[in-house]
């Protein structure tokens, strides 16, 4: 053949075609939307008891000048099971948990608790995920560093690990 | 005809045959691409009335009216400055609630009322229609909380 | 203990990989060559413990054990066996594991069975797949294992996508994934035949047989999935042109003209070049196609768990084998000799009309799915729908049929239409009449709906013609399953046809008790009941269909599901000899007035198009058994040919 060049062309588009996928990987990388209400107050809301036993979730609740986790999970979510023994650790370890639960029953949340144990202050039940919306918030599990003054410092986005124990931790006691 | 001249000849028709291809494809994108227009960028467009195109956005609370046909529902769409109010008739997908994103294929009406013919509307602990990832949401709630009071 | 079991067989099997690479570098390199009679019996191994790993797997589905994590978050120890049994390849671990446990097995077959090639290609073959082997188990070994523990274990596990728990669905992506290995093997054949420069009919021959099967599960695969989404979505369509159905067609196109263009290779020795590049396309095409079902690069509708980081994943490897073997066959194309020539007026102009259109509709679906992306690279967000697909594609595809009424009845390397005019003339004839009868019958249809159905019915007669003048006992098993493919291209045109130009709809809100028509249909609402299944409860339309005086039974279902939740919709289908009555109802809303939203469908000849799919696959197995039949009957000679 005596157009070699005409044989790179397959190799061009394979190499065009993977160019834009590469682009379309790496431009939504943050595939985990972050909620843009960093930085900001919490939305006033107020929500019922997610089971008997343990009172339900207002904003003004948590605005009590002392800072505290939030912790959006429910009880169909696996990775929330995962995550309960580090939020037991991180109760142990002196910080104070509330949680939404997510459209979820009260049988359930009682049966996740006694199975898991409950490390939480207070649950709210979001049933129709309004204040999930409202935080920013886009799946389960999630949890929210909120400040004492009510302020939203931080948002952990999928499980908690071990390994992000400590960082938690560090994160409440800074915000003292 | 020589074999050399053939192999030639068979090299030229494939190229010709996709270089055709892309052209059939551009002449067609160019009219039947529909572009992704949440409400703010709607108002500032100028789309003509009857392009195909998508709109997206959240559906403002108590916006959903259904019709007494019992098919046909109007609800208004939102980001975090403007509204469009959009008219579809059938039936609405399983998560189409008030609050949800949504994402609706049509056109705008002459009437400036955007026609749904389909809905889309996803958001569960897996899934945002990924037009609405680079919305705001929060905004998108908070005026809807300034707007319904 | 059978998880690690498991996870050391894949190991083992990975270093067997290995060696296969090593000794089939060596060979290629001239060396002396030891570990090259080891290639053989390390592909036999490999095959032997993929198989064992994937089995693991299944048991440890099948025993719903807990605390494997990949069991705990995709299956439910409420779960239907059959469906614990599905998860197994149900998630994305599970279906990399089959993907490669298939290709390991195929290898060890190709190292068994395949006695036609020179034992360098063989070889050569079987080191390229390896190769490709190779890439999935560093996939599943570092970023994906199957057989990972979690700690502590769950009492109940997640469920399954709901969605996914049906029969058709559970058997699905297996149907494409074994579509797809079978081309990654037709991808090796030819990497193989062009690095020992052994292009030839043997080479065809050889690859063949795993071009078809491919083809065939793919065609499967297209047909089962396009039901599904037909009855399972509740929106009327079976083809929505969306990101995850074109992935499954485009390897489909290509595999297609390959398995064409392999025939005249293998037949004529013609289009050496071509059917290399097309072995190499198929295969990036699948490639491709798992990247965009899984990275979520592109929005659909169909619910899929996408990961963009095994999308990544995915991508680098498709990259790597495509680029690599594009970089050979630029290199080494040019060492490959000219086939033999032929007319153009000739079966294969014929299969080279077929195959230019072919890639032209793959082109064309490739940009129109690609397309969204690129504007995205350039700032705008745009989607692309069946308007434009439907507009760039199904001119090509009339230009196609018009072609296949008349490319199987050329005569090889040379031919003379004059031979066929009385055909021609009558074909036209049939067109012309069919066209003009559907015209009168409806003329506000659009043209390519009665085109199509034109088409189909001169299509319907064509398929036969190659069967004219053949001693019917004596015809190869290959020109039936040809002749039946084809014929099954016609019913499923024709319902294709018939349905997007002739169905008719109503959509209504009905109070038990009221009635709505359809097409000359009278449907009652008589009542609607709640209903309990597995995992699921539902609302049950219980409905009566009443048309000439006969009466018939609907019960279209809304379902909600539980782990996790989800609403579907089961459609009832009514299927008569010339359509279907498609029945849909919705879940009321919050302040729903004691009315249902119901939506009915006619849609004539509608189950044409799965009925010609399958026929199609149909023949292809027949070619696929006449192949394999003929090969068995004459062992003898190809021992000679291999000494």
């Amino acid at each position: 053949m005596n157009r070699p060049w005409l044989l790179w062309i397959p190799l061009a588009v394979v190499a065009f075609i993977g160019g834009l996928a590469i682009y379309g990987l790496a431009v939504p990388k943050d595939e985990q939307v972050h909620s843009a209400m960093i930085g900001q107050k919490l939305p006033a809301f107020s929500l019922p008891a997610a089971t008997a036993g343990v009172e339900g979730l207002a904003s003004g609740d948590m605005i009590d000048g002392k800072p505290r986790l939030l912790n959006i999970f429910a009880s169909w979510c696996i990775p929330c099971k995962a995550e309960a023994p580090y939020l037991e650790a991180l109760k142990k370890a002196g910080v104070e948990i509330d949680a939404i639960a997510i459209r979820d029953r009260p049988e359930d949340v009682a049966a996740f608790l006694s199975e898991f144990g409950n490390p939480f202050r207070r649950i709210g039940s979001d049933s129709e995920m309004a204040v999930q919306l409202k935080l920013g918030s886009s799946g389960v599990p999630e949890t929210y560093v909120i400040g004492g003054d009510g302020t939203i410092l931080y948002q952990h986005i999928g499980d908690i690990r071990a390994e992000h124990v400590p960082m938690l931790i560090e994160k409440v006691n800074a915000a003292k | 005809m020589k074999p050399k001249h053939q192999r030639l000849l068979l090299a030229v028709i494939a190229v010709f045959a996709l270089i055709g291809a892309g052209l059939i494809a551009a002449a067609a994108l160019r009219e039947e691409a529909s572009y992704f227009y949440t409400p703010t960028t709607l108002a500032s467009a100028n789309v003509a009335p009857g392009k195909a195109i998508r709109l997206g956005g959240m559906v403002q609370k108590g916006s959903i009216v259904r019709a007494p046909d019992g098919v046909s529902i109007t609800f208004t769409v939102q980001d975090k400055d403007k509204t469009q109010k959009v008219a579809y008739r059938g039936i609405t997908p399983d998560l189409f609630v008030e609050g949800s994103g949504v994402v609706a294929d049509g056109r705008l009406g002459p009437d400036g009322i955007f026609i749904a013919d389909s809905l889309l509307a996803k958001h569960d602990e897996n899934y945002v229609p990924k037009e609405l990832a680079d919305i705001d949401m929060n905004s998108a709630e908070h005026t809807k909380d300034t707007l319904s009071k | 203990m059978m998880a690690e079991a498991g996870l050391a067989a894949l190991w083992l099997a990975a270093a067997m990989a290995l060696l296969q690479l090593v000794g089939g570098m060596t060979l290629l390199r001239g060396g002396a060559g030891q570990l090259v009679p080891l290639i053989k019996p390390a592909a036999y191994v490999q095959g032997a413990l993929c198989a064992f790993a994937f089995l693991a797997l299944m048991w440890l589905f099948y025993v719903t054990d807990l605390s494997v994590l990949l069991v705990a978050s995709n299956s439910h120890i409420d779960k239907p066996l059959i469906f614990k049994l599905a998860g197994t390849w149900g998630n994305h671990e599970g279906s990399m594991l089959l993907w490669v446990s298939v290709l390991s097995v195929s290898g060890a077959a190709i190292a068994l069975l395949e006695k036609r090639i020179e034992s360098k290609t063989l070889n050569a073959t079987l080191a390229v797949q390896a190769f490709i082997a190779l890439g999935f188990f560093a996939f599943l070994l570092f970023a994906s294992n199957p057989f990972e523990r979690l700690v502590p274990a769950p009492v109940e596990g997640n469920g399954l996508n709901p969605l996914l728990q049906d029969v058709g669905l559970a058997f699905h992506p297996p149907t494409l994934y074994f579509g797809y290995v079978g081309l990654s093997i037709a991808f090796s054949f030819a990497v193989g035949a062009l690095l020992t420069n052994q292009v030839g009919p043997a080479f065809a021959r050889a690859m063949r047989p795993w071009v078809l099967a491919a083809w065939i599960f793919l065609t499967i695969g297209i047909t089962a999935g396009s039901y599904w989404a037909y009855y399972e979505l509740g929106w009327g369509g079976w083809w929505f042109w969306d990101p995850v159905e074109n992935a499954s067609l485009l390897p489909w196109l290509a595999a297609t003209a390959l398995l064409h263009s392999v025939s005249v290779l293998a037949t004529r020795n013609a289009l050496r070049a071509w059917t290399i590049m097309l072995a190499l396309v198929a295969f990036a095409m699948s490639m491709a196609g798992t990247f965009l079902v899984r990275s979520g690069i592109l929005t659909s509708v169909h619910a899929f768990a996408v990961d963009p980081e095994r999308g990544a994943f995915i991508l680098a490897l498709m990259l790597i084998y495509t680029g690599l073997a594009f970089v050979i066959f630029a290199l080494r194309i040019g060492s490959v000799k000219q086939g033999e020539p032929f007319q153009l007026i000739s079966r294969e102009g014929g299969i080279v009309a077929n195959n230019i259109f072919l890639s032209v509709i793959l082109a064309v679906v490739l940009i129109g799915t690609l397309y969204p992306l690129a504007a995205e690279a350039m700032g705008d967000k745009i989607s692309v729908g069946p308007p434009y697909f439907n507009k760039a594609t199904v001119p090509i595809a009339v230009l196609l049929m018009l072609a296949l009424l008349i490319g199987p009845m050329l005569r090889w390397r040379r031919d003379d239409l004059k031979r066929l005019k009385y055909w021609l003339i009558g074909g036209a004839a049939i067109l012309l009449w069919s066209g003009i009868a559907v015209w009168k019958f409806a003329l506000d249809v659009g043209l390519f709906p009665l085109l199509g159905i034109a088409l189909s019915l001169a299509l319907a007669v064509a398929a036969w013609l190659p069967l004219r003048g053949r001693k019917l006992l004596r015809t190869p098993l290959p020109i039936f399953g040809m002749v039946i493919a084809h014929f099954g291209i016609a019913v499923s045109v024709f319902g294709m046809a018939a349905e997007s130009g002739f169905s008719s709809e109503t959509l209504t809100a009905l109070a038990p008790g009221e009635s709505a028509q359809v097409a000359g249909w009278q449907v009652k609402l008589d009542d609607v009941n709640p209903v309990v299944g597995d995992n699921w409860v539902a609302v049950e339309g219980e409905m009566h269909a009443v048309k000439n005086g006969n009466a018939f039974m609907l019960r279209p279902q809304s379902r909600q599901f539980f782990k996790p939740e989800m609403q579907t919709s089961e459609a009832a289908l009514l299927t008569r000899w010339n359509g279907q009555l498609y029945a849909v109802i919705a879940q009321p809303d919050q302040e729903g007035d004691g009315r249902w939203q119901v939506r009915l469908w006619w849609k004539p000849f509608v189950s044409f198009i799965w009925y010609g799919g399958l026929l199609i696959a149909v023949g292809g197995i027949i070619a696929l058994l006449g192949r394999m039949f003929r090969r068995a009957k004459k062992p003898a000679k190809n021992k000679w040919q291999t000494t």
